[in-house]
């Protein structure tokens, strides 16, 4: 029986100073003996709760101890048998709130860096340059053929599941790059750009047709797409970003969040003007909402040039959605925070470009039905302050356009499309869904466990044919 | 990679771009639009759609040079390729017997109000149309106008050709010699805006297809949002067409505007970089 070792290894990083005036990776990555370190502190428990705690099932213990053995070739093996993209989960799934919750040592404040060490194993195959998995072309002429929307974590996922499963798959992706969320919402500074370009490479190399530039409900409807295919995935995500619908929030400088990090991350306008598309570097930036998404703009905001970045949020930290690592990365970065702070209008200067913005604060009172205390509106609170940009980050509903042009799908009242939990069937035959457009905003790896449990079902409903 | 299958300048800085495309064509209708890009470093920029061909596998498009993205296409000829092609975008226009509807093109527009008035011919309705340009050398398609259309008027700001002055003032001459049931106006949003407030005091439904900025074309980011009778629209998904009697101009025209020094500055970079 080893130690027990409460020494939970942090992971390299740059410094704040350093990391505000680039869009390098904060994060710099475990090197081989830290990982080895901190991969022999787990106690490969006989029955360990984290696997459960992941909602595509990898075995952790098993990957781990392959890692504590100096085993990194067998390691990334393991992790792969279930999940096509780990240097991205390793990198942004919140492990805090899966794997790592669950593991013995959470107790003692000290668990096994679950998500660490995966990304290590990643990290370390990309550097090698060898594939554990041998990526062929898969025999699958004889099979139905399967299309999914998107190619975002749920739509890439479902399509390396069922690509492994004999059946060919096409993706078809509406935006010119693949990758979904990842390419265009998460900065370059915290999952690089070229590791989701390696993994969507590695899915295509298994067999899987992309189609970019296609959007499904305008190139072609859903409904014609199953006319040529056995079964349809939808995973077209949460693209329609919400407003507050307050006064001048139509001014120039105000942005919606998906606006803001796609014009940085997509379009790469941190490299204007060697790329075209511009972004407004404001001096002084607002970023409204609590969430990772915020925390995302705001410290693309710094990176910007900004001098100075605030988050404005209703209620108090405790009561923030965003990661707490994600949180503490922007506090290091010299974010401010405004809590207990509503935007109520915006006033725009004689070109109608935003140069103020009234707040309210506000105090918590009773939980309401999400559990977190209700911010109320204190009276007379009101006061004015200056901005230049303001980025709207306060969550988003799910894209319209599918919901629309599909016969005989059930919609959700925000939007979303209706599939069932165990099975990602939709309300009709042949189609199933997952991730944002039916959760209506959540996360990379939820969006992938929807996905794994669809791949699945449509297995089983083109072997069997029934619904 | 997209195929380009010609590039033509028809008249000084206005471009045609006819580009390869097996499977926009079959589901194109008039009104709605494209995204290209010109290169891997470009803009995602919305043209509307001129003319398309599912026999050819072809569509067309015409564009107005003003900045990086746009000069970038102008250099583009038979043979080239670009990395975006995707569409059709955008609600198609609404298309039935109207009786008599009176088309405005200007620009860009004079191309893009072509597939509209073929279908309201085709559909029953007497179609006009009045194109408008500076002078007589920026009028393009007169004939191929003239063939979907019962009554062509041109408009030409100096008097070089045609009716002498601005549309409003030849749209109202119009407007007492024809019963018009509905106006359609293409082309910049100036002309958008002021043939829409001729038509307000007369009362004649007037659509306009409105060009504010663009990304995804999906209604994904949001950056295209008008305000149309008090509420906030996105143009992508929502439109490009509304009631131009309900759209609110100044924050059109100033979101418009959003870049324009940036714009400056690319176009200068890009010059710099391309010619020294």
């Amino acid at each position: 029986m080893a130690k027990i070792d409460l020494f939970r290894r942090p992971m390299p990083k740059q410094t704040p100073k350093e990391r505000i005036k680039n869009f390098s990776e904060v994060a710099l990555g475990y090197t081989p003996q830290l990982a080895i370190e901190e991969a022999k502190r787990c106690l490969q428990c006989k029955k360990p709760l984290c696997i459960g705690g992941c909602p595509v099932e990898i075995n952790i213990p098993g990957f781990i101890k392959a890692i504590a053995e100096n085993n990194f070739p067998e390691a990334i093996r393991i992790i792969k048998e279930k999940n096509s993209l780990p240097a991205i989960c390793g990198r942004v799934c919140p492990q805090e709130e899966q794997c790592e919750k669950v593991c013995v040592f959470v107790k003692k404040q000290a668990p096994v860096a679950i998500g660490r060490l995966e990304r290590f194993a990643a990290d370390w195959e990309a550097d090698s340059k060898t594939e554990s998995l041998k990526a062929e072309s898969q025999n699958n002429s004889n099979n139905k053929k399967v299309g999914v929307v998107g190619a975002g974590p749920a739509g890439l996922t479902v399509a390396s599941d069922l690509i492994q499963l004999g059946y060919p798959v096409t993706i078809f992706e509406a935006l010119h790059e693949a990758g979904g969320v990842l390419i265009y919402g998460i900065p370059e500074f915290r999952l690089p750009k070229a590791i989701v370009k390696r993994e969507v490479e590695y899915i295509c190399k298994l067999g899987v047709k992309l189609f970019c530039n296609f959007v499904v409900g305008k190139t072609r409807t859903v409904d014609e797409l199953l006319e040529e295919y056995g079964a349809l995935f939808i995973g077209s995500g949460a693209g329609l970003p919400w407003f507050m619908n307050i006064p001048g929030e139509n001014l120039n400088g105000i942005y919606s969040a998906n606006e803001y990090l796609t014009r940085a991350n997509l379009m790469k306008a941190y490299l204007f003007p060697e790329y075209d598309t511009p972004i407004k570097r404001g001096k002084s930036v607002a970023v409204i909402g609590g969430g990772n998404v915020a925390m995302d703009a705001a410290r693309v905001a710094l990176r910007l040039g900004a001098d100075k970045v605030s988050i404005v949020y209703r209620r108090s930290r405790t009561e923030m959605p965003a990661r707490l690592e994600e949180i503490e990365n922007a506090e290091e970065e010299g974010i401010i925070f405004e809590y207990l702070t509503l935007p109520t209008r915006y006033i725009g200067d004689e070109n109608n470009w935003v140069k103020e913005m009234e707040c309210l604060r506000m105090e918590l009172g009773e939980p309401d039905a999400s559990g977190r205390r209700r911010p109320i509106p204190i009276k007379g609170s009101e006061f004015i302050t200056p901005v230049e940009v303001v980025v709207v980050a306060i969550g988003q509903s799910p894209n319209p356009l599918i919901p629309q042009t599909t016969s005989g799908l059930e919609i959700g009242k925000n939007g979303n499309i209706i599939a069932d939990e165990k099975t990602g069937k939709t309300t009709k035959k042949g189609i199933f869904a997952g991730g944002d457009v039916t959760r209506g905003g959540a996360t990379v790896i939820l969006a992938m466990g929807d996905a794994r449990v669809a791949a699945r079902s449509i297995d089983e409903y083109l072997k069997t044919g029934e619904w | 990679m997209y195929r380009i299958l010609k590039r033509e300048e028809l008249v000084p800085n206005i471009h045609l771009l006819k580009l390869e495309s097996s499977h926009i064509p079959l589901k194109a209708s008039p009104g709605q639009f494209i995204i290209v890009r010109a290169d891997e470093k470009g803009e995602r920029i919305p043209l509307t759609l001129a003319d398309w061909d599912a026999d050819e596998g072809s569509l067309t498009t015409i564009f107005m040079t003003v900045g990086t993205s746009t000069q970038k296409l102008a250099l583009l000829n038979s043979g080239d390729t670009i990395p975006t092609l995707v569409g059709p975008l955008g609600l198609p226009s609404q298309s039935e017997n109207f009786g008599t509807v009176l088309l405005v093109g200007g620009c860009y527009g004079i191309a893009s109000i072509f597939p509209l008035a073929q279908q309201l011919k085709k559909k029953g309705n007497r179609v006009i149309i009045i194109i408008e340009a500076r002078s007589k050398n920026l009028i393009y398609w007169e004939e191929r106008l003239k063939e979907v259309s019962e009554r062509l008027v041109v408009v030409t700001r100096d008097g070089s050709y045609g009716y002498s002055g601005h549309v409003p003032d030849n749209l109202k001459k119009i407007l007492e010699e024809e019963k018009v049931s509905r106006v359609v106006v293409n082309g910049c949003t100036f002309l958008m805006m002021i043939t829409s407030e001729t038509t307000r005091p007369v009362n004649i439904k007037t659509i306009v297809n409105l060009n504010p900025i663009m990304i995804d074309g999906t209604g994904m980011c949001g950056v295209c949002r008008v305000q149309v009778n008090g509420n906030t629209k996105f143009a992508c998904v929502d439109g490009p067409e509304f009631d131009g009697h309900q759209v609110d101009w100044n924050v059109l025209l100033a979101r418009r505007h959003t870049y324009i020094q940036e714009e400056i500055n690319s176009l200068s970079f890009w010059e710099c970089e391309k010619y020294g």
